[in-house]
């Protein structure tokens, strides 16, 4: 009984991500190259694949993989946003838009073009050739541990950064009525 | 031992996986997609950034990118849906509209 109450108790707190993520360099290490794996993995499918629902689905593998890298950096409120926001709202969005559209097989079949996907996967490599050997020059001293929490992340947005955080809502009303503007159906046409 | 010049190489990994979706892809809503995986790119590195460095202000440019990224998804699906209302199509190459 004792051992199920602490149990929980590590559970309830993120203390048990924190537990997981600081018991060793090697847990560590091998939940990143996991993680990394299945985004870039799934990222790769979403880009791939011809039919917009199985992108769609694998695009959602791919920001759950992103959302626990999130944890892994202990970034609790994002990692929170990230499946609340973008599995939850965004990518239903395109479900449902993918489903009202209703494309049909023909239109499918010609959204790929050979010469463009060779040039397109060269330039990437290219872009990836060039990143790689100046990112990996970057040496961060390690800091203190600051965890993400709604508390820390909150007290900031309220203080330092309540102008652009109201300033948001502005934008999030200009693109509600400008969706509603464009895509609703004219009456007199 | 897990540095920052993982994630960051990782955030660049997807970040080109997002560029070459966005220059191979024609159908307008893969486009779009496709921009959704470059902002996941970013948002990784500024939250890598933000743990290693010991400040909290990249988790907060992540919740501005997030909003930004709602923002333009809602209104660039509208457009899909007007594109194919209108031109009866969702081919980004057959959109010349604005050509000349």
């Amino acid at each position: 009984m004792w051992t199920i109450n602490k149990m929980f108790s590590i559970i309830g707190s993120h203390n048990f991500v924190i537990f997981f993520t600081t018991s060793g360099p090697h847990v560590e290490a091998c939940f990143f190259y996991l993680f990394t794996t299945v985004m870039l993995v799934a990222a790769i499918g979403a880009v791939a694949l011809r039919s917009p629902i199985y992108s769609l689905l694998s695009l959602l593998v791919s920001m759950f993989a992103v959302a626990a890298l999130f944890v892994l950096l202990h970034a609790f409120f994002v990692a929170a946003l990230q499946v609340l926001l973008y599995a939850g709202a965004i990518l239903v969005l395109f479900l449902f838009v993918i489903m009202l559209l209703n494309l049909n097989q023909q239109e499918l079949s010609r959204t790929r073009q050979h010469t463009l996907l060779v040039l397109g996967v060269g330039a990437g490599l290219v872009l990836l050739s060039v990143l790689v050997p100046i990112l990996r020059l970057t040496a961060a001293a390690p800091a203190p541990d600051t965890p993400g929490t709604i508390t820390a992340i909150g007290r900031l947005l309220f203080t330092q950064y309540l102008l652009p955080f109201e300033v948001t809502s502005l934008l999030l009303l200009a693109a509600i009525v400008g969706a509603v503007v464009l895509a609703k159906r004219r009456i007199d046409t | 031992m897990i540095n920052l010049h993982h994630y960051l190489v990782a955030s660049a990994a997807l970040f080109v996986i997002g560029f070459v979706g966005m220059v191979t892809r024609r159908n307008a809503i893969l486009l779009l997609l496709s921009i959704e995986i470059l902002f996941n790119a970013a948002n990784l590195a500024l939250v890598a950034a933000s743990r290693y460095l010991g400040n909290l202000n990249g988790q907060i440019l992540v919740f501005f990118s997030m909003t930004v990224a709602a923002a333009e998804v809602s209104v660039g699906l509208a457009i899909a849906i007007l594109l194919v209302r209108h031109l009866k199509t969702l081919n980004a190459d057959e959109v010349r509209l604005l050509k000349w």
